[in-house]
């Protein structure tokens, strides 16, 4: 406190400065309170930010950011004439095209469904259903996908051989992994999801629906005219933040249902980014993938959110 | 609103409930039949497929996975993590929000803005990667704590519901002689006890899941937390990386056994949601409504 008062005597002209000094002094302890939660930021989110450099780098761990050799644009050139690159590019965005798809409006419609529903009872315990699987981690969803789907007495091909139908080979077939990656996401996620839109919902004036249904609107009606607009834009806000998500599939999900018979279809830039630069030693390519993918995030959001403000919107910043 | 008495409406309504009932159908018998599985012997769940009530009661399962410390060990680890984990996380997390929510504190804007950022764009696994084996976490508990102490989106939500408490509360007690560490720990935390029970949830559950971290920065499978040993157990269902304390002439994983582990990994979850299922979906929202 005295020093900041002996330098306010001493220097009578500068006051705006003097007033920042004695407010920073004032508020000294939160200060103290931010620096271990900016010291979490800068070390783990910043200097990886700037550890990105590597990406233009021959990196060697021995020689560390500094001494290792500097190669340009090199990986980059690699990645876009890699034809492995392409497949996993295209499996990324096909993964992605099915949330968009399939996953993205079955919260809206379930919230929709259990805005009608008038006994609270029931609303409590469906909800209190739905949202367990959000909680349950993707190892657990996996293994209990694969305890149910396996040829070696999973419930779900017994129910096939029962019903007279063959055995599936469920977890080692191309074409099973896409269907079953995205009922996983649904199963987990759906049920969730609707609590942003029922809070969305319940903020909607019930005289709007009293005056729709003395005009004889139906319940169909009530929801296209109703509902839907007063939803519209938390809907637009979580299409954007879903957007800037387009390669951020989860890496643990589509790595553990990842195996040597789908890889063809499974392997995906972040499942190729851990297998190219940690198993195989590889960091500055897979760090120039991680680069290209965190990029092309970003562009997407910012994107996605201008397109909305012209639209009307408020968007997301 | 009230019910819609129309034949339509009734119809309507009907084939609402229909469908809602079979979707929390869907969402909770897979589970079901995993716990139900567990507790039967191989045999019955070799003949009677479809469980979801066994006839014959079992501990079999149970008994063949903690017959040797593995499981034991895994769940000592995966505990300890989820606790210390969570005290860290909210300790670090309560301070940068209350500092973040006080509106006198210059350069506030920019620190949200830094925070925010993170949320949009990150260096990405690798760079992360060299930066925790240079800080030597590698093999280290800390590495599952650490790198991702803090959630931005956590951070937010708590900063936003710190900036819904009546400034005069504070102010007086700075009358009082309180600092700011006590204005938070005595006036601004104790009236946040929804939004700090929610967030503590959020990243118990987090620790307790904790997979990608432990397979990036664990390389001794003794330090394992029950989510990479599950996943050996059943997503690998191959004997020999059951464990080194196991003799490796024994066959693979039965399904009940299988069935068991997922049991053991999802009970704590399972245990601590009633009691706080109230409070999160109230606490989900107060960050997301308005930002």
């Amino acid at each position: 406190m005295q020093d900041v008062v002996i330098e306010e005597t001493r220097v009578p002209g500068t006051r705006p400065s003097s007033e920042l000094k004695k407010r920073l002094w004032r508020n000294k302890w939160l200060y103290v309170m931010i620096t271990p939660g900016i010291l979490f930021f800068i070390i783990f989110k910043y200097i990886p930010m700037f550890g990105l450099v590597i990406a233009f780098q021959d990196f060697k761990p021995f020689f560390g950011f500094t001494g290792s050799e500097w190669v340009g644009l090199e990986h980059f050139k690699r990645l876009f004439t890699e034809p492995d690159f392409l497949n996993i590019l295209s499996n990324t965005l096909i993964l992605f095209g099915m949330n968009l798809f399939f996953y993205f409006p079955v919260p809206i419609i379930l919230a929709l469904m259990l805005n009608e529903v008038r006994i609270t009872f029931f609303k409590r315990l469906f909800q209190s259903l739905v949202y367990i699987p959000h909680f349950l981690s993707w190892v657990i969803i996996v293994s209990i996908s694969f305890v149910m789907l396996t040829m070696d007495g999973g419930i779900i091909n017994e129910l096939l051989v029962f019903f007279g139908f063959e055995k599936v080979n469920f977890l080692l077939n191309n074409g099973w992994f896409r269907p079953v990656y995205i009922i996983q996401v649904i199963w987990r996620e759906a049920g969730w999801g609707t609590i942003i839109y029922l809070a969305a919902i319940a903020s909607v004036d019930p005289g709007l629906y009293e005056a729709a249904r003395i005009d004889g609107a139906s319940r169909m009606r009530q929801v296209w005219h109703i509902t839907l607009p007063a939803i519209r834009s938390v809907i637009i806000v979580l299409l954007i933040l879903k957007i800037g998500d387009v390669l951020e599939l989860g890496f643990e999900h589509v790595y553990l249902l990842l195996n040597s018979m789908n890889r063809e279809v499974a392997e995906i830039i972040d499942t190729y980014v851990y297998t190219a630069g940690l198993r195989q030693g590889q960091f500055s390519y897979a760090s120039a993938i991680g680069f290209f993918k965190s990029l092309v995030g970003l562009i997407l959001v910012m994107l996605a959110n201008r397109l909305a403000k012209k639209m009307g919107e408020e968007g997301v910043y | 609103m009230v019910e819609d008495r129309t034949l339509n409406g009734r119809i309507f309504a009907f084939i609402n409930y229909l469908l809602l009932s079979i979707i929390s159908l869907v969402t909770i018998l897979p589970v079901l039949h995993v716990v139900a599985g567990s507790f039967t012997t191989s045999a019955e769940l070799a003949v009677k497929r479809f469980i979801l009530i066994p006839t014959e009661w079992s501990f079999e399962a149970y008994r063949f996975i903690f017959s040797t410390d593995t499981i034991f060990n895994a769940m000592g680890v995966s505990i300890g993590v989820t606790l210390f984990g969570t005290l860290f996380s909210m300790f670090i997390t309560a301070l940068m929000a209350y500092g973040l929510a006080r509106r006198d504190l210059d350069g506030r804007r920019y620190i949200m803005f830094l925070v925010v950022f993170t949320m949009l764009f990150s260096g990405g696994l690798i760079p992360t990667f060299l930066v925790v084996s240079e800080l030597n976490l590698i093999d280290s508990y800390l590495a599952l704590i650490i790198p991702t102490a803090i959630t931005a989106f956590n951070l937010i939500i708590l900063k936003n519901f710190f900036q819904n408490i009546p400034e005069g509360l504070e102010e007086s007690a700075k009358i009082d002689g309180c600092n700011d560490f006590g204005i938070l720990f005595r006036i601004v935390l104790p009236l946040s006890l929804p939004a700090i029970a929610t967030l503590s949830l959020f990243y118990a559950v987090t620790y307790w899941n904790t997979y990608l971290n432990a397979i990036l920065y664990l390389n001794d499978s003794a330090k394992w937390p029950i989510q990479v040993l599950l996943r050996q157990i059943v997503v690998l269902a191959s004997g020999m990386e059951f464990g080194a304390d196991l003799d490796a002439s024994v066959p693979p994983p039965e399904q009940t056994v299988k069935m068991a582990v997922i049991v053991v990994a999802t009970l704590p979850i399972l245990c601590v949601y009633p009691f706080i299922q109230k409070h999160f979906a109230k606490g989900a929202m107060l960050g997301s409504i308005k930002g």
